[in-house]
């Protein structure tokens, strides 16, 4: 199978997830097929480290027209390299990026899409055709579904889904493709980065939620001290949210956000089914709260029956005394 | 241009139902749920609103691909103060996300709004692709995930919130597309007022063939399972909280292995 990677970048550097995706794109393509990325922008880094994921061939839409992120000009550029390089398949991570342009890629393309999949392997019946598997209902069921049809089938991966395995590392024939004219119906004028260093919850290896029980915004400072010497990023529970604890940002859940990190500690959450449905899918779960009958404690891997004002310090000051 | 906002809006089960496989084991059962508008689609209406009464929109007309049984989704936004309702009625359909942004990009060219809204998403299929997808077919600019839409003259700036809290902001020339984020706005309640006025205001109901459907799919949902069962976890307590704090962390180290 020949498979195109969305490789996302910003400011000329290409993200971590496209690590992953290559990984995917490397075993799906098969042994008698082909890998390449298609990154568009301008003053781009060089692409070697990619090759040790898998990455073959680079075609490359680079250009001024294309320096500011454009979701109409990106995903015309992919979908014309898609179609010069007879793609079967187009892979991209479930970032807000990919999750931007590959609908559009879609469209253009005439093609089934799947996205935020956690596992994408070729159909049963041969072919082109895809098999992936995706959380439906913030990941209160699972859906398994096929992609058929001519055009080139889209796939958006969500983050940590599935590990990025480095390889031998080979050259990369890099093509250059044309870079698309500016459309200037819509402009970036403005990026506004936010003053916090932390890893996007979607992203994030380390979750550490705080719920109602926080009883304040202050409160929340105990999980950020306790975050801070765990490199976790600090989610809230939706009833942490409404009470005007936490920003909507941090809200994880069926109407925030669906996280898949490492850990998630939940603190002072019952476990709604909404609240569930966003972070079920975390590799290990820890659980603080007072109420033993508290339905989070059944998804819990490990799980403290205590009063979260005094796990989380003490959480914190053993994790220190670790760093040492 | 007349000034006109399309909002679409679909109607998915409610946050707290219980969602299970159907009998065949290859759908969702949710025809027994209770359905509300999805609730990202309520940002959606309210933005549209707050537009119209500051001037920029002479009518707000709401949109559903659903079954005509569903309208309540489009009566709710009739009471909320929308000014015309049409539901493309979905029955017998089984499409996927290119065929319902083509039969939605036929009513575009029909309505030719000088703003289309929806929710970012679905809190069904979760898939965010339905509005973009239109937008490419209809040729116009998508902003999605938006918190804050900004209008004047010639341009509109729209935030786009990304990762990490981040915002992109972007000077959009109308006509576009707007998918509503959670941090736009509060959605009003509808009154008693408006719910009775709601049933007089116009409503029409269009068979998708009608907008040219095309009753094919090549997304074939093939199986819908439980997410898997997690073996019962260790749980600790009434001892000292150094104690189970230490336990956990051992646990967290040696078995998980993630810190």
């Amino acid at each position: 199978m020949k498979v195109l990677v969305f490789l996302e970048q910003r400011e000329g550097k290409f993200r971590s997830i496209c690590n992953e995706t290559l990984t995917i794109a490397k075993s799906l393509a098969g042994d008698g097929g082909s890998v390449a990325g298609v990154a568009v922008g301008s003053g781009l880094e060089s692409a070697d480290s990619l090759s040790s994921f898998g990455l073959q061939t680079l075609l490359k839409a680079e250009g001024d027209s294309c320096s500011s992120y454009n979701v109409i000009t990106y995903a015309k550029a992919v979908a014309a390299a898609a179609s010069s390089w007879g793609a079967d398949c187009i892979l991209g991570g479930a970032t807000p990026m990919g999750k931007d342009v590959l609908p559009r890629v879609a469209a253009k393309l005439g093609s089934a899409i799947a996205s935020d999949v956690t596992s994408v392997t070729a159909g049963s019946g041969g072919g082109t055709n895809l098999e992936v598997t995706k959380p439906l209902f913030a990941g209160k069921v699972v859906g398994t579904y096929e992609l058929s049809g001519s055009a080139p089938k889209v796939v958006s991966v969500r983050p940590n889904s599935m590990p990025a395995v480095a390889g031998g590392a080979g050259s990369i024939d890099v093509q250059a493709v044309e870079a698309p004219a500016a459309d200037d119906r819509l402009k970036l004028v403005e990026m506004v980065k936010s003053d916090s260093e932390k890893a996007d919850l979607t992203e994030a290896s380390i979750i550490i939620s705080g719920g109602r029980s926080l009883g304040s915004e202050e409160n929340f400072k105990i999980l950020e001290d306790c975050a801070d010497v765990l490199g976790a990023t600090v989610g809230a529970s939706r009833a942490a949210v409404d009470s005007g604890y936490a920003p909507h940002s941090m809200q994880v859940g069926q109407t925030g956000k669906t996280v898949n990190p490492n850990l998630y500690i939940a603190c002072g959450i019952s476990g709604a089914i909404q609240h569930l449905a966003g972070m079920r899918t975390s590799k290990f779960i820890v659980a603080i709260n007072k109420d033993e009958n508290a339905p989070i404690f059944k998804i819990a891997d490990y799980g403290i029956v205590a009063d979260l004002f005094e796990v989380v310090p003490a959480l914190q000051t053993k994790l220190q005394a670790l760093k040492g | 241009m007349s000034k006109k906002a399309l909002v679409l809006v679909k109607p998915t089960p409610d946050t707290e139902a219980q969602i299970a496989p159907g009998s065949d084991g290859a759908s969702v059962d949710t025809a027994s749920l209770t359905h509300v508008i999805n609730p990202y689609d309520e940002f959606a209406i309210e933005e549209a609103l707050l537009l119209k009464e500051k001037g920029e929109f002479e009518e707000v007309v709401v949109a559903s691909f659903c079954e005509p049984s569903r309208k309540d989704v489009v009566v709710k936004a009739l009471a909320m103060g929308a000014d015309r309702g049409v539901i493309i009625d979905s029955t017998g359909t089984n499409c996927d996300s290119l065929s319902i942004a083509r039969v939605f990009a036929k009513l575009v060219a029909k309505e030719s709004p000088s703003v289309v809204f929806g929710g970012k998403q679905a809190i069904d299929d979760d898939n965010m692709h339905v509005l973009t997808m239109l937008g490419e077919i209809a040729n116009l600019p998508t902003i999605n995930v938006v918190s804050k839409v900004e209008p004047g003259e010639g341009s509109w700036k729209i935030h786009r919130e990304v990762e990490n809290g981040q915002k992109e902001i972007y000077e959009v020339t109308l006509p576009c597309v707007i998918g509503a984020h959670k941090s736009l706005n509060t959605p009003r309640y509808t009154n008693l007022r408006g719910i009775m006025q709601a049933k007089k205001k116009p409503f029409e109901v269009i068979a998708a063939a009608e907008l040219g459907l095309e009753n094919t799919s090549q997304v074939k949902l093939l199986k819908v399972s439980m997410p898997p069962e997690k073996p019962p976890g260790k749980l600790f307590k009434d001892e000292p909280i150094e104690e189970m704090v230490s336990k956990v962390v051992e646990l967290l180290r040696s078995e998980a292995k993630v810190i």
